[in-house]
């Protein structure tokens, strides 16, 4: 019984430590800002690793899903005569739910995981404590330019992905099944707007990019120094990211859209 | 891979992502419509506008010609006064065109059809369509039918 409470106590304080070293962490990659922006080739660099490497399954998916979201939404709709508002349903959906959700979810697997392997194994192999031999801070170098490239690269790839999923969808409704173009763009714009809709997708895919940044870092840089503690460490990173992510969208949809 | 070519291929990225904005506030919101048409604004005021909302089509002859631009409510005579934005290259509206609002399909959205009047004088910037419908709510049509009923 009482091991049992014990028990419970320990993981609660684990826990509150973990989210302290998790925050302490945070603190330290924002302290460095100023010298992401002051030497921006390394930012550079980590936009090509996460961003630029990210555009292909970004560029696939978004598609895909832009065909079966129009494929689907005629079959639903078609049932009420209102098959014209397949655009509108593609365009909300992608603006303020999947474009920010989905491009997290893959970013997570795609590039969150090796940049907690990449940081893991830096620490595993004391790189990270050499540096600090020289004198060069590792949250600086090696943390900051690669969160903030995160906190960059997923906004962007959310917008990449919606525009292309708006385009799937078009594929699908007009050249496939021959929704008229015109009701299809203006039944579009008469239901999203800028403030309410794309601001609103914006601001998710912002705090996605913060967290995918994140949690992939944090789980890398506390990882237990051997190969299963590294292993461990990604397969937590993108759990821990694509729950945090779902979860969170619940809560900005229920605070955006309410 | 080299500095510079590792630069262009985040600048394209880069590029695209705001490329991906652009065709979202441009195409899919519809934010080049607003300042592509220049127009003129005629108010109309109705009893009921039902679920009529702003940016909703103004058409005539089921041609689109404007969009609502905004509804609010005139606080002395409890009515909707409903401001119309016509597109300029329709300027030889009649004055005395009545407005009425419409459905689209079953359970589409509500919009304002223009009916053509046969006056030679032609609707301006800041006038006023006097003739109005409101539109048909359903609930006030059953509550009707029934107190028919029961006569």
């Amino acid at each position: 019984m009482i091991g049992a409470i014990q028990g419970l106590g320990r993981r609660t304080l684990d826990g509150l430590r973990g989210l302290g070293e998790a925050v302490l962490l945070m603190l330290r990659i924002l302290r460095a800002a100023p010298e992401v922006v002051r030497r921006p080739r390394l930012l550079i660099e980590q936009l090509y690793v996460v961003g630029v490497l990210s555009l292909v399954i970004i560029l696939v998916s978004a598609l895909f899903v832009g065909l079966v979201l129009g494929l689907q939404g005629y079959y639903t709709l078609v049932d009420f005569g209102a098959e014209d508002a397949v655009g509108t349903m593609v365009a909300l959906t992608l603006v303020r739910e999947l474009g920010p959700v989905v491009t997290a979810l893959l970013f997570a697997g795609r590039a969150g995981s090796s940049l907690t392997a990449e940081v893991g194994l830096m620490k595993a192999t004391e790189q990270l404590s050499s540096m600090e031999m020289m004198a060069v801070d590792p949250e600086r170098r090696i943390l900051a330019p690669r969160f903030f490239a995160a906190l960059l690269a997923v906004p962007l790839l959310a917008a990449i992905f919606s525009a292309v999923g708006v385009f799937g969808g078009y594929l699908v409704s007009v050249g496939m099944i021959g929704i008229d173009a015109g009701a299809y763009w203006s039944n579009m714009q008469n239901a999203v707007t800028v403030q309410d809709d794309i601001l609103n997708g914006a601001i998710k895919s912002v705090v996605f990019g913060f967290l995918a940044g994140w949690i992939a870092l944090h789980k890398g840089y506390m990882a237990t120094p051997t190969s299963s503690g590294v292993s461990r460490a990604t397969t937590m990173g993108v759990v821990h990211t694509s729950l945090a992510v779902l979860g969170l969208d619940f809560l900005l949809t229920a605070l955006m859209f309410g | 891979m080299s500095q510079r070519l590792v630069e262009i291929w985040v600048g394209l990225f880069v590029a695209l992502g705001l490329a991906g904005f652009l065709v979202l506030a441009l195409q899919v919101s519809g934010l080049a419509e607003i300042r592509q048409q220049p127009g003129y604004q005629v108010a109309a005021s109705f009893d009921n506008i039902g679920g009529l909302r702003e940016r909703a089509p103004v058409s005539m002859a089921g041609v689109r010609v404007g969009k609502v631009e905004r509804i609010e409510l005139n606080p002395e005579s409890h009515q909707a006064e409903v401001i119309l934005r016509i597109d300029q290259r329709y300027d030889r509206i009649p004055v005395d065109t009545s407005a009425a609002i419409y459905t689209s399909g079953l359970l589409g959205e509500q919009y304002v059809g223009l009916e053509a009047g046969w006056e030679d004088e032609t609707l301006g910037s800041g006038d006023r369509i006097t003739q109005t419908q409101s539109a048909v709510v359903l609930e006030r049509l059953i509550g009707q039918f029934l107190t028919r009923m029961q006569d």
